[in-house]
């Protein structure tokens, strides 16, 4: 049972609150894009074991879809932020590399 | 025998006896005792039969680790199976059967398992059924379940009731014990607000009976004194009979309390769970003592030595006259000792250590108890009964040196540190070697949202055995909760402990050490599951190195008290069995709850109309008033069919049916989801949620419009109506009203974050009726209003206006290729819409129809329906329906 901090209502909200929605950052292929590259964004998902980017909506409360960085064997959250953008924040990116120097996820690092 | 000792136990009342029965015979005990200590005290020693082979079996332990002491509780509607008899405290009345047997639990015909024992080793169920392939499902698997399980299920409805809480804390802590008082006051004293919780009915823990000096007092006393400064603050809250069940993600805890469980007349719920979020979490749960692994362990009268010292001290009872002790620490010669100032025989403490030193062995020589060092125990001479023992060598092979007459037999292998709660939420163990356990390393504790430890394990679940420790680490943990969640205020000092002196323990997995096969069979490590010491090495010889896959494979630990007596010990023989170091082999997870929780407590009040909310449409009640069979759809109740008096639901159906289709029906589809898309890009929008065009749409027109998923399997569908130039009005289905606009919400909030839309759920605004039927325009003509004529309102088209008084939305769209009208009023006026329409349609035999109906004539008109054709792997192709995949748009 997570708390995450929506962005939002700037409020912790308790998991049950929220409704999980898979791996953020996702690269969505249109028509006439390359097969393996539509397959990637169809069936590819990152699953690992330490920093994950996910999204999350606060389905009881704003009904808003926001993004968050945490690490899934140690459940710590790096910070969450607006969905409504393409990479996450630099001062996120910032506190992960303070915590997990190295660490690599997908293209971003 | 086992009996009541003059003069003695701390915990019951003698003035205040307490009837009771156990398998129909009268029997009596005292205010305080549990069943265990009353069965005792009353010379019931055997308790059960184990699950396997139907081994007589005894209580061994005093707590919540007991694994033979399974009973089933009570009658009718209060019927509960396995309910432990350790930690059952007795009340007037109470009735317990024995489980596991039958005839009878003095003669069981199972018990022929047990001369078949070396035809049922482990992993016998896997190599025995395998073949011919017929045979399990027709013989084999018919027999095993008949056979497999302890206890029976409850017959009857539940009479009690049950609840939850939910509170936030700063500090919980978990245990009653000295090191949770000292942890709670250190935490209380500094502002914080605790919470306190204790499994058992007294505080106090191990120290209660084992009497160390705390700040210059006996340990009861400074109990007594902790208890009441606790009391005196007001932002502490102590539970006791209330168990620590689990700690999960972020501080999220769980504890289980029992309320009227040792007083089932009073008022109120019986189980209480309380869902708690803490800051801080600190866990001082105590350790559990090992069994030793000697052939006949598991004869009722072999049990844990400090259980036996518990049951004279708490509860004035002694298990046997003549007491053996065996051990492979100087713990168990407090056992000794007690038995020994209480009058009772110890013909001897055997010790399986070759040199022993202390303070307790000097006490325990010096009251005449004879000592013998380097020996262990041959065999158990009894059956039902311990009646005496063989010792041996504990070096050598078993041959027996000796027999000695006795009735119990008290062992003590070591303490292993509760751990459980520590793990729950990824806290890892570091093996103490010296110490011969696992404890909690704080290099690698369970971490939070800032990713700092929540959760402190103190005092003995730490793996500090004395009380000085134990006191100063419970304090310090206290203190540095309080810290953590912002209390800072000065308090008190940490208490000061003083307790004897204790030589080294020496591990000992094995008595004796070179045991043979046959001895080995014999000796028991998990009593619940009937798992043997030869078991173990079976599985390992067998290829089964990984403690999860022995574990599974030989059933170790996988009873109701998950291995809380065994899994060391298992582990220790399997690790011997691969030789390999023993935190090598690891242990196996420890998952929540600690001790088995009631399934009603995790129910709470969720039963019956508080199951879950039920959605209502503004006709529900007149549905239910005239015959309505209803089904869920979705928290939604919908008329399946409507009975009339004797009918029975098929002939209802094709009665609807055939009304409709040669007359009138009338449908409630108030549930259909009712989505308002609106926005300058609404229709740029829909063309990219559904797999037609809805831009192209007239206004005033209505369309039949598919929705995929991402990968193209059907998701939704429904008919969209175009109600201006910038907006649409998307029916979906009725389960889909949510998750539909969640998905356009996703898209829009997510993807496409330029478009300007809004979309808003108003399925709950609007009652929608179905007027369905060839006389479907002859009663809205009748009505008045607004032009309904097939000019005027041609088949996809909608208008608004007046139907008689109502205001009123009307679709000319149809779901069973009947002429038809679906008609949209303001909720509010829903039902005296629907009483208007019954009125008006008498004339045409206007019946209701339900679900059932409406399926038969969408399916004989070759209309899908959501979720029946599809079932998320469905693309519009395999339904045919490649006419409403638009080829004017790229995606």
């Amino acid at each position: 049972m997570l708390i995450l901090h929506c962005p939002y209502c700037g409020m912790d909200v308790d998991e049950t609150d929220l409704h999980a929605g898979g791996q953020a950052h996702l690269k969505r292929e249109g028509p006439g894009s390359d097969v393996a590259a539509f397959e990637d964004y169809l069936f590819m998902r990152e699953n690992p074991k330490g920093v994950h980017f996910e999204r999350w909506r606060h389905v009881y409360g704003c009904g808003k879809w926001f993004l968050a960085a945490r690490c899934t064997s140690t459940l710590e959250v790096f910070g969450t932020y607006s969905a409504q953008t393409l990479e996450p924040p630099q001062d996120i990116k910032d506190k992960i590399t303070a915590k997990r120097p190295g660490w690599v996820w997908g293209t971003f690092s | 025998m086992s009996t009541r000792l003059a003069g003695k136990g701390r915990l019951i009342n003698k003035d205040q006896t307490v009837a009771f029965t156990f398998n129909g015979k009268h029997l009596r005990g005292f205010a305080g005792d549990t069943l265990a200590s009353a069965l005792l005290a009353n010379d019931q020693m055997l308790v059960g039969r184990s699950f396997k082979y139907h081994r007589p079996r005894g209580v061994v332990a005093s707590g919540a680790e007991e694994p033979n002491g399974l009973v089933n509780l009570g009658k009718g509607g209060k019927f509960e199976p396995n309910q432990r008899v350790t930690t059952t405290e007795l009340f007037d009345g109470l009735t317990a059967t024995s489980q596991n047997h039958w005839p009878s639990l003095e003669f069981d015909v199972g018990a022929i398992n047990s001369t078949l024992s070396r035809f049922l080793p482990a992993g016998f169920y896997y190599k025995m059924f395998m073949f011919p392939r017929p045979f399990w499902k027709h013989v084999y698997e018919p027999f095993i379940r008949k056979s497999a399980g302890l206890g029976q299920a409850p017959k009857d409805r539940d009479a009690d009731t049950y609840e939850h809480f939910h509170v936030h804390v700063d500090v919980l802590v978990y245990g009653g014990a000295i090191a949770c008082l000292a942890a709670a006051c250190a935490a209380g004293e500094r502002g914080a607000r605790v919470l306190l919780v204790e499994q058992n009915a007294d505080w106090g823990g191990r120290a209660m009976v084992d009497g160390p000096e705390i700040d210059g007092m006996p340990a009861d006393e400074w109990v007594k004194n902790a208890i009441e400064a606790l009391e005196n603050m007001p932002n502490v809250d102590m539970r006791p009979r209330c168990m620590g069940a689990g700690i999960y993600d972020h501080g999220y805890a769980l504890a289980y309390e029992r309320l009227t469980d040792h007083a089932p007349d009073q008022e109120g719920p019986r189980h209480r769970l309380w869902r708690i979020r803490a800051n801080q979490i600190v866990t001082a749960t105590g350790a559990i003592e090992r069994p030793l692994s000697f052939a006949g362990n598991d004869v009722p009268g072999v049990m844990l030595a400090s259980a036996i010292r518990d049951y004279v001290v708490n509860y004035g009872v002694s298990v046997g006259d003549r007491t053996v002790v065996v051990t492979n620490n100087d713990d168990a010669y407090r056992t000794a000792i007690i038995l020994k100032q209480a009058g009772l025989e110890v013909p001897v403490i055997v010790d399986a250590r070759v040199q022993v030193d202390g303070e307790l062995i000097d006490e325990a020589r010096d009251l005449g108890i004879r000592i013998e060092t380097g020996k262990g125990i041959a065999k158990v001479i009894g059956g039902k009964r311990v009646t005496g023992v063989g010792l041996c060598a504990q070096a050598g092979e078993g041959a027996a040196l000796e027999e000695i007459a006795c009735d119990c037999i008290a062992m003590s292998g070591g303490w292993s540190p509760v751990v459980h709660l520590w793990s729950h939420c990824g806290g890892k163990l570091n093996w103490d070697a010296d110490q011969a356990m696992f404890r909690p390393d704080p290099e690698r504790p369970p971490t939070g949202h800032d990713g700092a430890a929540f959760v402190a394990t103190v005092g003995i679940a730490n793996g500090h055995l004395f009380t000085a420790e134990v006191l100063g680490d419970g304090w310090a943990a206290g203190r540095a909760a309080a810290k953590a969640a912002g209390h800072t205020r000065k308090g008190g000092g940490a208490p000061l402990g003083q307790d004897a002196a204790e030589g080294p323990i020496s591990p000992v997995w094995l008595m004796p050490q070179g045991a043979s096969h046959a001895l080995r069979s014999k000796a028991w490590l998990d009593f619940q599951n009937d798992v043997k010491v030869s078991d173990v090495q079976l599985a390992a010889q067998e290829g089964f190195e990984s403690v999860e896959h022995a574990k599974r494979y030989t059933t170790l630990g996988m009873a109701t008290d998950q291995g809380k007596l065994s899994n060391i010990n298992g582990l220790a023989v399997l690790s011997k069995a691969l030789n390999d170091d023993i935190p090598n082999v690891g242990t196996t997870t420890f998952r929540p709850p600690y001790t088995p929780i009631s399934m009603a407590s995790i129910a709470g009040v969720a039963k019956d109309d508080l199951f879950q909310p039920i959605r209502k449409t503004p006709i529900s009640d007149w549905a239910n008033d005239n015959g309505a069979d209803n089904e869920p759809v979705g928290q939604w109740r919908r008329p399946y069919a409507y009975l009339r008096h004797g009918e029975s639901v098929e002939d209802a159906v094709n009665r609807e049916v055939k009304n409709t289709r040669e007359s009138l029906g009338l449908l409630d589809a108030s549930t259909l989801g009712k989505l308002i898309v609106k926005g300058p890009d609404a229709g740029k929008f829909l063309d990219m949620m559904y797999t037609n065009m809805m831009s192209t749409l007239p206004v005033g027109k209505c369309r039949y419009g598919l929705m995929c998923s991402e990968n193209g399997f059907l998701m939704d569908d429904g008919v969209v109506v175009r109600m201006s130039e910038d907006t649409w009005l998307c029916h979906t289905t009725t389960g889909g009203a949510e998750h539909i606009h969640a998905h356009m919400e996703d898209w829009l909030q997510c993807e496409w974050r330029d478009m300007q839309v809004y979309v808003a759920n108003v399925t709950e605004q609007f009652a929608q009726i179905a007027v369905v039927g060839p006389n479907a325009r002859k009663v809205l003509r009748k009505m008045g209003g607004m032009d309904v004529s097939a000019d005027a309102l041609p088949f996809m088209q909608w208008a608004e206006g007046k139907i008689g008084e109502f205001d009123a939305r009307v679709f000319r769209i149809s779901f069973s290729g009947e002429l038809s009208y679906e008609i949209a009023v303001p909720a509010g006026q829903g039902r005296a819409f629907w009483d208007a329409l019954m009125e008006a349609g008498e004339e045409f035999r206007v019946m209701p129809y339900g679900t059932e109906a409406l399926h038969i004539m969408r399916a004989e008109k070759g209309f899908i329906m959501i979720g029946d054709e599809t079932d998320g792997t469905v693309i519009p192709q395999d339904l045919n329906l490649n006419w409403e995949l638009s080829k004017k748009k790229e995606d």
